[in-house]
């Protein structure tokens, strides 16, 4: 088998609450709370959750714009999570990220050259201006965009157009992974699926592999191979997307699916209303921190933590009761 | 009689030759107690028909350019900033997409929905009646709640309290202009569950604003699709679902992706939303249309009624899907 392209092991990310006089920390907001997972070259992650789950925050960890507390980040079998400064910056190269708004994320005074030429300069990888130029051109292309855009501004393009050319900007390096947090849910219903068909076909050309982070399973399922649902800073059920779509184990993940709005009139399900929102993850519930909104918890669910167990080959969910 | 009727509304933005007409001839009718969904994306001009019905759209810059619109049978456009004053909150009442930013963060919850209270039900506003439209509404321990200051309440719980407040004064109908977009889905699912609730115990008719088609299986009676200011199919729930009719309608539901079917790519609609102001000639819809034939680029299309109870804005709307 494939050496994984990236390895997560026992990653913790955890935010400082301030209180009190002297501004002294005593709590913590445990966003990520211990988790492992990998991603094979090629191979596209899924990674669901409501919002405040921890994905994120997770996505962030995984290309460093956030330090995790404790836990090995391996890419390319080298640990990132300690590096800093000029060792991480030349690692930077391998991972890319493609954020949620495609109207925050791009630099609204320059022009579309000069964002994706910006990832180019840094790295030096065009020597000169005619190469410089030419790539740039051939990224557009790439993503589905006019070569002649790049003397424009953001503000000229759509919101589709412009999440392309974040994926342009986040292509200029040739990573081998990219986080995609979010990358469709703002845009309209019907360019969202340009953007996804666009994300398989580059993988497919590049041999790319992706961390999607979304909240709309439709979508994640869509693309994934594999997938991973958090909830409270941990992976909750991790499997084959198909596998956890069909027979999810994980109660929160039965939920999070009959959730999902369909437009079929004719596969009405019995859809699982959760009762209550996601705790604090400043405080967590003890047991399984799904206890207190789930439709079939017992006594020990509220005292025993439920770790990851595997339920069938490569099906893992942390859950007393799923089998 | 229906409670609201609206008859080729149009709104514009903007005045003579630089005028953007926004809203392009809608015509709506709506039942007491009946649920109508008005699907659209971005720029289809669904929130500013919305808005139209309490003439929420400030004018200026907006102009109400034609048309009319007919709540309870009284003309809303030619009504008076008393009469206005009334029906907003007391005929017809909102809740918008972020609960967050349309609370007063300053103002405690029970505050904010008593005030809904003196404005129309003076002889309601005690702290009883607010107690009572919090439960309603589901929200847990509304003794401490009607305390709590909005930033101290989740999005679900927020948009709870909105739906409270909106429902204080008793309305006829409430308008949602897409109240769950902002939220995630297993609290989405409790807010649409909750809604239909309400319908059933009180009685109000319901105009549901949503780009999400997925919605409008579970509550609506009717649809109707704008696309770039114009309505461009209306049906019967349910029908819609099972059987476009417009070209824009079958794309928009192919392109969501469903969750117990695998596609190896999803059925995406080419090119983007038009902009207000460079809306295209002819039928709106044709440069993205998998169907268009030459004529479809010179001729406007009318809305037509082909069958009972269904209007298409496509000529072709007879021919085989593409694919399909």
């Amino acid at each position: 088998m494939l050496d994984p392209l990236l390895e997560v092991d026992s990653l913790k990310v955890q935010f400082p609450v301030d209180a009190g006089p002297f501004r002294r920390t005593k709590e913590f907001v445990r966003a990520v709370d211990g988790v492992s997972f990998n991603i094979a070259p090629g191979e596209t992650v899924g990674l669901v959750g409501e919002s405040g789950c921890g994905k994120t925050t997770l996505g962030r960890a995984v290309v460093r714009l956030v330090s995790p507390t404790s836990g090995r980040i391996l890419f390319e079998n080298a640990d990132i999570a300690k590096l800093g400064g000029h060792a991480l910056r030349a690692r930077r190269r391998g991972f890319q990220m493609i954020f949620q708004d495609p109207y925050g994320s791009l630099n609204p005074r320059f022009k579309v050259a000069d964002i994706i030429g910006e990832a180019l300069d840094i790295h030096k990888l065009t020597r000169t201006a005619a190469a410089r130029r030419d790539r740039i051109g051939a990224l557009l292309k790439d993503v589905g965009l006019d070569p002649l855009h790049a003397e424009r501004y953001p503000h000229e393009f759509s919101g589709g157009q412009r999440q392309r050319i974040g994926i342009a900007r986040a292509l200029a390096v040739d990573p081998k992974l990219i986080v995609c947090d979010e990358p469709v849910s703002a845009l309209d219903v019907s360019v969202q699926a340009q953007v996804v068909n666009l994300l398989q076909d580059l993988q497919k050309e590049h041999g790319l592999s992706y961390l999607f982070i979304a909240h709309d399973l439709a979508v994640v399922k869509q693309i994934s191979h594999r997938l991973l649902v958090m909830y409270l800073g941990k992976v909750v059920e991790m499997g084959l997307a198909k596998a956890v779509c069909r027979q999810p184990k994980h109660p929160y993940t039965q939920a999070l699916i009959s959730a999902v709005p369909v437009v079929d009139p004719a596969s009405k399900r019995n859809r699982i209303v959760l009762p209550g929102d996601v705790p604090s993850p400043i405080h967590p519930p003890p047991g399984c921190p799904f206890h207190p909104r789930c439709p079939v918890a017992e006594a020990r669910c509220k005292t025993e933590p439920a770790p990851l167990r595997e339920l069938a080959p490569g099906h893992f969910a942390a859950c007393h009761l799923a089998k | 009689m229906p409670l609201l009727e609206i008859r080729n509304l149009q709104v514009e933005f903007g005045r003579g030759a630089h005028a953007l007409r926004a809203v392009d001839g809608v015509s709506l009718s709506l039942e007491p107690g009946k649920t109508l969904c008005l699907v659209g994306e971005s720029g289809s001009g669904k929130s500013v028909t919305a808005l139209s019905i309490a003439r929420l759209v400030a004018s200026p810059p907006a102009v109400y350019a034609g048309g009319e619109i007919l709540l309870e049978g009284r003309e809303v456009l030619k009504m008076t900033p008393a009469e206005l004053r009334e029906i907003r909150g007391g005929t017809v009442s909102y809740v918008f997409q972020e609960p967050g930013a349309s609370l007063n963060p300053v103002f405690r919850i029970g505050h904010q929905i008593k005030e809904a209270l003196k404005l129309h039900r003076p002889e309601a506003a005690t702290d009883a009646e607010v107690l009572r439209m919090l439960k309603l509404v589901g929200i847990p321990a509304p003794e401490s709640r009607i305390r709590s200051f909005p930033h101290e309440m989740s999005g679900g719980m927020q948009q709870r309290a909105m739906i409270a407040m909106a429902l204080a004064p008793q309305p006829k109908l409430l308008v949602a202009d897409e109240p769950t977009t902002a939220l995630d889905v297993t609290v989405q699912a409790q807010i649409i569950e909750l809604l239909g609730e309400l319908q059933e115990q009180l009685g109000m008719a319901i105009l549901l604003i949503t780009h999400n088609l997925g919605i409008v299986g579970d509550l609506a009676d009717h649809v109707a699709v704008m696309y770039a200011g114009q309505i461009v199919e209306a049906a019967p729930g349910l029908e819609l679902l099972r059987r476009p009719l417009h070209p824009y309608t079958q794309a928009l539901i192919k392109s969501v992706p469903a969750m117990d079917e695998e596609v190896e790519r999803l059925t995406a609609i080419p090119g983007t939303v038009p902009q207000l102001g460079a809306f295209p000639d002819g039928c709106r819809f044709h440069p993205r249309c998998a169907r268009a034939q030459p004529d479809c680029s010179q001729k406007a299309p009318d809305l037509i009624a082909p069958e009972l109870n269904r209007w298409v804005r496509c000529p072709l709307w007879q021919s085989p899907a593409v694919g399909a």
